[in-house]
């Protein structure tokens, strides 16, 4: 088929139509059909769709019976900000977060392709705004082009690393990553398997979890996630523009990239039809924001005129034009330029340097705000604020904790809780505690541990958790000690038998006693009473007994944080470590 | 029709209403009083009535299932013996001979049953430490069983740690998949409320409903445990597991609740797996310093029989009186904890 008879004759020559009639006719220039599905922007696609589904697969094998070897963490892993902000707050990568690297590098070659291919937050994003948007197309023009608000990521990014710089890591607030991760492990998954009908259940984020999942503070999670992702109709991608840490890491370490869009002055025409579908607000039409620019090429795509390219290195020619450009008689090369706009690259976040400076100094003042509020100290600590096994202490957990909420998702019996500002302070907030009424620390798991991405949760084996083995020595990990409240006690003060918590004790010897007792009730008839009491130095803290004692809304056994082997400072008994397995005599 | 608007610009004649729209308006109006009017005011026993007047019709009616009346419980056979019991050192070899000793698995499952077997994984311990049932027991038992005919073979049991684990750690879940049973998870769409007629307190309780359908034969196959509480928890005590809801109220009569037990399900038989003791410190564990050799397997259609055999030779407390729920039990007429009464058969398997 000749190139001539795709040509509508009722059209004059010249008429812009980009393809055949034919779903499978070539192009008016000849190239066949499928050069009109083979475009980069066709790829990039592809390959958001694949990493968003890669992710979304990765959390939901994140559970007992699913993990069998899968990177369960990977994308936390290659979050170039995760690596560099715990080595700013640690001065260690810790385990696989030198894969970090596999982002950053490319992002100094490419750009922020990371931005625009990979990142899972952003392709939702990208999704929302898309299907979601009912604006013309001189508003879309309009609502693409960059403003000073987006400034604020960078801002936001500079006061995190600065927290981080003196050890408190607070990104995982707002890192895309960690931020879907806990959006999606405590408020979405379990939305999900609510849904889900009885045949179904197998499918399930928690499959043979005798009671749904649920999550302490969901709603909050649940609907920033819905509310960022709503701000698409208001601003196309609003999250990655103004508020994402990540994007504005990428956007620093982009300036140095080796490729950029370059748009040729001498095709160019101005009309700003490259805006229309431009995810990063990065100005094509004018001086490309390096550091703002997501590499979608939906520019490329949309120029009528070819004027636009992704190339290596491409110098600003605005020194070689000749002539008066405003009237159109400039040269550039011999060629007559078009554009009246002679810049092509801002490489540098547009960010002055003394705001650099405030928000350096706002980061430097927040940490002693934070940290003078006492939820870290060793006499202010919340009594609930009970972390989960293999957790270092709290000054360096905090130095180490992304709040990506993976432990939480793995936990086999929902007691790991992404903390309320009631357990953790704000600095904590959205860390793991344990929570005795949701769940318990089942003996022989250590499933948190080994999905934890930066070491806040340190990979601990059985024989570290329990104490036995190489580990008799340091005794088992003590999460906190069990206590009575007798006065809530059905044997001790309601002279009811009971005593569920002695028998689901899972230590040997049991950590919890009894006196036996008979009584004679108030209607006349004896009862035998087993009366529970606590031996502290066999007690790990595991909350099962909290867990399954009746008393359900202000259990008579409860937990709390005391005696956590962590910190020596946060210890009950004067011999805290014997080991329960082997108690020495005394 | 522009100037028709402008000869009539009387404001009054605007705010008329033409006869069509009049008619449409008056059917929604109509339509919506009438059918609102039915809906509340009908007596409730009429077609789309919604009435509720007094407050019954709108509360939850929950669905209450029962177990078949005779249970699952075969026919009493006059010449075998009631209580087998083999020792010995191969799984295997104790499971047939034990079920040999009381008529052989073929008195007791048909060609085409579909069989639910009931183990004890109650906690996440391995099975060395003599916590849940031994898998090699309850692998040789689903052979047993399908050697027999039995179309399906199901495992089943409501763990109190979290489910899955427990069948992992324990080797039940390896040992059912590999000798081809379908294992049942515990999930919360799975209970029933399940009515047991007679009952002291457990008259209607949630109940792992999901592996019954279906099932016309039940097997229970428990471990001898020391227990803190109810002192022994042998193949009674082990329906626990078939219950879901609030469980951790038993405790306030585990005696009267391990009788109720007893009345609300009759198996087909039970066996009881002694060939790992866990003598204290039960019903968990936790150290093989409380474990001790059984070789011993019980098989028996009175599952009060078999436990007050585990206690008097197994758990060896025959100085000691018989815990309580066995007199409640016997009492009801649920079984006989006198199990010398019985025909008992002992073996020795290889």
């Amino acid at each position: 088929m000749s190139e001539r008879t795709n040509i509508d004759p009722a059209k004059p020559e010249g008429t812009k139509t980009r393809r055949g009639n034919g779903a499978f006719s070539p192009n008016r220039d000849g190239s066949p059909w499928v050069a009109r599905v083979l475009r980069l922007t066709t790829f990039r696609i592809v390959s958001q769709a694949t990493f968003l589904g890669l992710f979304l697969f990765l959390l939901w094998v994140t559970w007992f019976s699913r993990l069998g070897g899968y990177p369960a963490s990977l994308f936390l892993e290659l979050d170039p900000l995760v690596g560099f902000a715990t080595a700013l707050s640690t001065h260690t990568v810790y385990r696989w977060l030198w894969r970090g690297l596999l982002i950053l590098i490319p992002t100094l070659i490419l750009g922020r392709v990371f931005c625009g291919w990979i990142c899972p937050y952003g392709t939702l994003h990208q999704f929302f705004g898309w299907i979601f948007n009912i604006r013309r197309n001189k508003d879309n023009i309009g609502v693409n082009v960059y403003r000073p608000l987006f400034e604020f990521k960078y801002y936001l990014l500079n006061v995190f690393l600065v927290l981080a710089a003196f050890g408190s890591l607070q990104i995982g607030l707002l890192d895309p990553i960690c931020l879907l991760t806990r959006s999606i492990a405590t408020a979405v998954q379990p939305a999900i398997d609510g849904a889900l009908p009885p045949s179904l259940a197998v499918l399930s984020s928690a499959p043979g979890a005798p009671e749904p999942r649920a999550f302490s503070g969901a709603w909050f999670i649940g609907f920033l996630l819905l509310a960022l992702l709503a701000m698409n109709t208001v601003i196309p991608r609003f999250f990655c523009r103004v508020l994402c840490p990540l994007g504005a890491f990428l956007g620093v370490l982009s300036r140095y990239a080796l490729f950029r869009i370059d748009r040729d002055l001498t095709k160019c025409t101005d009309c700003n039809l490259c805006l229309r579908h431009c995810e990063g607000a990065s100005d094509p039409q004018a001086a490309l924001r390096k550091s703002e620019c997501f590499v979608c090429f939906n520019c490329i795509d949309d120029c009528p005129e070819d004027a636009l390219s992704y190339r290596l290195t491409p110098k600003s020619f605005a020194q070689q034009i000749k002539g008066d450009i405003q009237k159109g008689a400039a040269t550039l090369f011999g060629e007559r330029v078009i554009s009246k706009i002679p810049q092509t690259e801002i490489a540098a976040p547009d960010v002055p340097r003394r705001r650099w400076v405030l928000s350096g100094v706002v980061g430097a003042f927040t940490f002693p705000f934070l940290r003078n509020s006492r939820d870290v100290d060793d006499k202010g600590f919340s009594k609930k604020a009970i972390r989960p096994p293999g957790t270092v202490a709290e000054e360096e957990f905090l130095e180490r904790c992304i709040k990506c909420d993976q432990c939480i998702n793995a936990c086999p019996t929902n007691v790991l809780q992404p903390s309320t500002l009631a357990e953790g302070g704000l600095e904590g907030l959205w860390t793991p505690v344990m929570d005795f009424r949701s769940g318990f620390c089942q003996l022989n798991c250590t499933l948190c541990s080994e999905v934890c991405p930066t070491g806040a949760i340190q990979k601990i084996n059985l024989a570290q958790k329990l104490g036995t083995r190489d580990h008799k020595e340091t005794g088992p990990i003590r999460l906190g000690t069990a206590f009575f409240n007798r006065g809530r006690c059905l044997p001790w003060s309601m002279e009811t038998p009971c005593v569920v918590c002695e028998e689901v004790c899972p230590t040997s010897p049991k950590a919890i006693g009894v006196y036996e007792e008979e009584v004679e009730r108030w209607d006349g008839t004896t009862v035998k009473l087993t009366k529970p009491y606590m031996r502290p130095e066999l007690c790990i803290g595991c909350g099962i007994c909290e867990h399954e004692c009746p008393v359900r809304d202000d259990p008579a056994v409860y937990v709390t944080a005391i005696g956590e082997s962590r910190s020596k400072n946060r210890s009950l008994l004067l011999n805290s470590e014997s080991s329960p397995i082997n108690p020495k005599k005394g | 029709m522009e100037a028709v608007r402008a000869s009539s610009p009387s404001p009054r004649s605007q705010s008329k209403l033409d006869r069509r729209r009049f008619t449409q308006h008056a059917a929604v109006v109509g339509g919506v009083s009438v059918a609102s009017a039915w809906a509340s005011l009908a007596p409730p026993d009429w077609p789309l009535s919604l009435q509720d007047p007094d407050g019954e019709r709108g509360k939850p009616k929950p669905r209450v299932l029962s177990l078949p009346e005779e249970g699952f419980a075969v026919e009493d056979s006059k010449v075998n013996a009631q209580l087998g019991v083999a020792r010995g050192q191969k799984p295997t070899n104790l499971v047939r001979a034990a079920i040999d000793a009381i008529g052989g698995i073929s008195r007791f499952v048909s060609k085409g049953d579909v069989v639910l077997i009931k183990p004890n994984v109650a906690f996440e311990r391995p099975a060395a430490l003599a916590a849940t049932t031994n898998p090699e027991i309850l692998a040789a038992l689903i052979e047993l069983v399908r050697s027999a005919g039995a179309k399906e073979i199901r495992v089943a049991d409501n763990p109190i740690e979290s489910p899955e684990s427990c069948f992992a750690r324990s080797g039940i879940q390896q040992a059912s998949i590999d000798s081809g049973a379908r294992v049942f998870l515990p999930m919360p769409a799975d209970f029933e409320l399940l009515q047991t007629p007679g009952a002291k307190h457990i008259g209607r309780w949630p109940f792992f409903w999901r592996p019954f359908v279906g099932v016309n034969k039940v097997i229970g196959v428990a471990p001898v445990k020391d227990h803190n509480l109810c002192r022994a928890s042998m193949t009674t005590k082990n329906w626990y597991g078939l219950l879901g809801g609030r469980r951790n109220q038993f405790h306030q009569d585990i005696h009267g609740i391990i009788s109720d037990l007893a009345l609300m399900l009759r198996p087909t038989f039970v066996l009881l797996d002694g060939y790992r003791i866990l003598f204290r410190s039960g019903p968990t564990g936790g150290s093989l310093s409380d474990v001790a050799p059984g070789n011993t397997v019980v098989a028996c259609q009175d599952s009060l029989a078999a436990d007050a055999y585990g206690w008097h030779e197994l758990l060896g407390r025959r100085e000691e009186t018989l815990p309580d729920y066995f007199g409640q039990a016997a009492q009801r007429g649920l079984g006989t904890p006198d199990f010398r009464s019985l025909r008992i058969k002992e073996v020795r398997a290889g």
